[in-house]
């Protein structure tokens, strides 16, 4: 590997260990009586912020109650973020590019994976509705969005991620960046460098 | 050159990443701002000084009182104590007023005051009465409007949740009171709470109002299906004649109600034809039955209430009656029924419901005529809703509550999910326009909005929920209310101001149809309390028993008696206190040191006692309270309680003591 590459997978190794403290994900509802807005953070370990008050709104619409309990992925979750992270370190201390491949794949992957089970959940919070609710709207959902911002009833629901999610994010990119740089320059199409000379001939 | 490729790499991806999620957050929908146009304060500054156009009579909740406002100034005027003791003043602590709050259940010194009604004549507000009813211990109030004071509260028997009331008939024959709880009604009151489908009745009232006097009697109930009745509006015009209660858990659910009370998709409005329902009252149809309810009348020349408690009461059940009562189907759950000012269209608030059904009364009167029914429900015939209906409101917002008019056809609608009021054209059911207000409103009012003849220019909106409107403080915040200018195609809001306890519901009306007629003091001639002291001359301190009664006078800046001795421990004392005063806003107040009671406010000409029973000898000073002139810091004097061994004589003096009583006090206890 490349010094920066090292340098890379060490800064990302670093910013990785901050999923254990910071949101992963944060849900937002704004109404006209919550001006303050409520907000959920969805966390490595389980679920923080209003999550209290959420319910307590959501139970109007039949929705059942979200606790940190009802998902495994909150047992998970530690465990696969510090695997993640003992291949990055693995990567950086045996300085060997397919390790640094197996953990950007291995990155993407649950990444892929971690969106397709947010989206799962968020489906089936926002369609298995209690059929006794009180308010039930014909062909009404209330799933929130994944990112960006949704009309729930009264509440604006908007979806981003916390600094936890930015936490594999920018590695995620960045790893994805210096892997494809490191996967180039060591193969037989070596881009960078027919570039190169094909600039150097030009500048001759 | 290839080093420095590698962060910049890096970098465009982070930029990238960070770039992006700063794009999404920058996206948030905007959502409807007020903007408070420049003239709003023009519109509502009464220079100092200056009157207020409209009286505001606000409900105040679970205060149990009444509030009035000035509009559009909103300056707070006077809380008018009517279900709750209210120190300040002594209500319902002077014996004089204690009457006032006893029921059949006792002296009740709370009630939660829901819907303020002022009396009409010919359909329009005639500013003699205002009615409030009590929700808990169900009552309805009369408030008269030459004194402020509550005059008349007279107990519902048979009900639980006197919520739907007290609505009035367009020449206030009568004022109304239908049951939130519905309850076991008879002999057998002691029952399974889980046989409410069989045990389990509402009733509706229909309470006469004397049209010369005001007094009410509970001309006859009506037994009805176990629903929850929910507000109410007489018809007009070609309406009159009729009443239209909403009405939700026609699932007839005793538990859990939020859940199991909405679960059908269309609840009712009944429809009752009082007019025929006065006729089978008086041709038979209804039965005495044995109640227990209190009666309770304030004297405005003996200043003093009485309380009597009757026995029975006339009811009829409304299945066996022809022709009276039809139910109408309502989307989901309604709160109100309210009828626009020409008498044809009548609509409801279904808070769950997506629709603001509008009705027609020439439509019913067809459906009637060629039975139009669905089914009936309870013995009771349900139109076809179709049938009745004139079109639906699309879209209104969410939550819909109530609905008042104003002068150009146009009707408004409290939303109480969506935090706005939306108007509306009554005849298209056209979305006009839609201002958000600041939280959660309940009801919303304009002057004279449930008339023939609406006052317009303003729409108040009611306000449950205020969060971060006012300076913030503690846990409990006020409630408020939100003046907005509807003179114009779009709705401008103008003011708000916090209120007493919730506002719950409010009526207002022109100030020159109440100002002109206020008692400004009463006449000390005409006061018939039988403890009267109408001079200075005539006070006296008097001893009945254990009892102490001292007649006592109030004038600029002294009792009479100020000095009195002879109490006993053991003695009960009352104070009756007359203000011989004769002119307008000099009340005097009246405290004793350490009385476990309240407070005498007593205004000119009147007389109130107030009990004090000593519980240690010594000397108690006391006090006008009231401010009352440049001396009112003079205006004192003290009572002398003595040990029953001490034979101190009753002695009572201002300015010059009885000496010779005096030394004959000192002469009984040397011997």
């Amino acid at each position: 590997m490349k010094p920066l590459t090292k340098w890379v997978v060490l800064v990302s190794v670093i910013m990785m260990t901050g999923t254990f403290v910071f949101p992963l994900w944060k849900i937002t509802l704004n109404a006209p009586q919550y001006p303050e807005g409520l907000e959920m953070k969805i966390g490595s370990t389980g679920v923080s912020g209003n999550v209290d008050q959420i319910n307590d709104l959501n139970h109007y619409i039949g929705m059942k109650k979200i606790t940190s309990d009802e998902f495994t992925e909150f047992k998970l979750l530690p465990y696969v973020m510090g695997g993640l992270i003992l291949l990055g370190l693995a990567a950086y201390f045996l300085n060997r590019r397919s390790v640094l491949y197996v953990w950007i794949i291995a990155i993407l992957v649950l990444g892929i994976v971690g969106i397709i089970d947010f989206y799962h959940w968020e489906y089936l919070y926002g369609h298995q509705l209690d059929p006794k609710a009180a308010i039930k709207v014909p062909g009404m959902a209330y799933q929130p969005p994944m990112i960006g911002y949704e009309q729930l009833l009264n509440f604006l629901a908007g979806a981003f991620p916390g600094i936890g999610g930015y936490c594999i994010i920018l590695p995620g990119v960045s790893l994805f960046s210096v892997g494809l740089y490191e996967f180039f320059s060591h193969s037989k199409y070596h881009l960078l460098k027919r570039f190169n000379k094909h600039h150097h001939a030009l500048a001759d | 050159m290839k080093r420095s490729r590698f962060p910049i790499v890096t970098l465009i991806g982070a930029m990238m990443g960070i770039g992006f999620s700063l794009w999404l957050s920058g996206c948030k929908p905007r959502q409807a701002k007020n903007v408070i146009e420049g003239n709003a304060a023009q519109k509502v500054y009464v220079a100092p000084g200056s009157y207020d156009k409209l009286y505001m009579f606000a409900s105040g909740g679970f205060s149990g009182q009444v509030s009035v406002y000035g509009l559009p100034s909103g300056r707070l005027f006077k809380i008018m104590p009517v279900f709750s003791q209210f120190a300040e003043d002594g209500y319902g602590y002077s014996e004089e007023s204690k009457p006032m709050l006893m029921t059949s259940h006792g002296f009740v010194p709370w009630g939660d005051a829901h819907h303020a009604e002022l009396s009409q004549t010919d359909g329009q507000l005639d500013g003699r009465w205002l009615f409030i009813n009590e929700n808990n211990t169900p009552r309805i109030a009369r408030i008269g409007l030459k004194t402020f004071k509550t005059e008349e509260i007279i107990e519902i028997p048979n009900s639980a949740g006197d919520h739907a009331s007290p609505f009035i008939t367009p020449n206030s024959e009568y004022v109304v009171a239908a049951t939130r709880f519905s309850i076991p009604i008879g002999a057998k009151k002691d029952v399974p709470i889980n046989t409410y489908k069989q045990n389990f009745k509402g009733t509706i009232s229909f309470i006469k109002v004397d049209k010369n006097t005001g007094l009410m009697n509970i001309a006859f109930q009506l037994l009805a299906p176990g629903a929850d009745y929910d507000l109410s509006h007489a018809g007009k015009g070609p309406s009159d004649g009729w009443m239209f209660f909403s009405c939700y858990n026609t699932e007839e659910a005793h538990t859990l109600l939020e859940v199991n009370a909405s679960q059908k998709d269309k609840d009712f409005i009944l429809a009752l034809n009082w007019k025929k329902l006065e006729q089978y009252a008086a041709g038979g149809k209804a039965k005495e039955m044995a109640a227990n309810y209190a009666h309770n009348v304030f004297d405005d020349e003996t200043h003093t209430a009485t309380s009597e408690i009757l026995h029975s009461v006339k009811i009829m059940d409304l299945k066996g009656l022809k022709d009276a009562a039809y139910f109408i189907p309502c989307p989901k759950s309604p709160h109100g029924t309210d009828v626009d000012p020409t008498g044809e269209y009548f609509c409801a608030g279904g808070k769950l419901a997506a629709v603001i059904p509008v009705y027609s009364f020439k439509k019913m009167q067809q459906a009637i005529a060629s039975k139009q029914f669905e089914g009936d429900f309870e013995g009771i015939p349900v139109l076809k809703y179709a049938s009745v209906l004139a079109g639906e409101v699309q879209k209104p917002g969410l939550g819909p509550l109530h609905t008042e008019f104003d002068d150009k056809g146009n009707a408004y609608t409290t939303m109480f999910i969506s935090s706005e009021i939306v108007k509306w054209k009554v005849s298209t059911q056209q979305v006009l326009d839609r201002i958000p207000v600041y939280y959660s409103p309940g009801h919303l009012m304009i002057p004279g909005g449930d008339t023939r003849k609406p006052y317009g220019q303003y729409v108040i909106a009611l306000n449950k929920i205020t969060k971060d409107r006012y300076l913030p403080t503690g846990p409990e915040l006020c409630q408020s209310a939100q003046l907005i200018d509807i003179t114009g195609d779009k709705m401008k809001m103008l003011l708000d101001f916090p209120t007493i306890g919730e506002p719950h519901y409010a009526q207002a009306i022109p100030a020159n149809l109440i100002k002109d007629n206020q008692v400004r003091f009463f006449k000390l001639t005409d006061n018939k309390n039988p403890y009267v002291t109408r001079t200075e001359k005539e006070a006296k301190v008097v001893r009945k028993g254990k009892a102490v009664h001292v007649y006592m006078t109030a004038i600029r800046s002294h009792f009479v008696p100020d000095n009195i001795e002879g109490v006993e421990m053991g003695d009960t004392v009352f104070f009756h206190l007359t203000n011989v005063e004769q002119d307008w806003d000099v009340p005097h107040g009246f405290a004793v040191m350490g009385n476990n009671n309240a407070e005498l406010l007593v205004m000119p000409g009147e007389t109130s006692t107030l009990r004090w029973v000593p519980e240690a000898s010594g000397v108690y000073p006391f006090y006008c309270t009231d401010f009352c002139s440049a001396l009112h810091q003079e205006m004192q004097g003290y009572i002398r309680v003595s040990a029953p061994g001490e034979h101190v004589a009753i002695t009572s003096s201002t300015g010059k003591n009885d000496d010779a009583a005096i030394a004959k006090n000192r002469d009984n206890k040397k011997q």
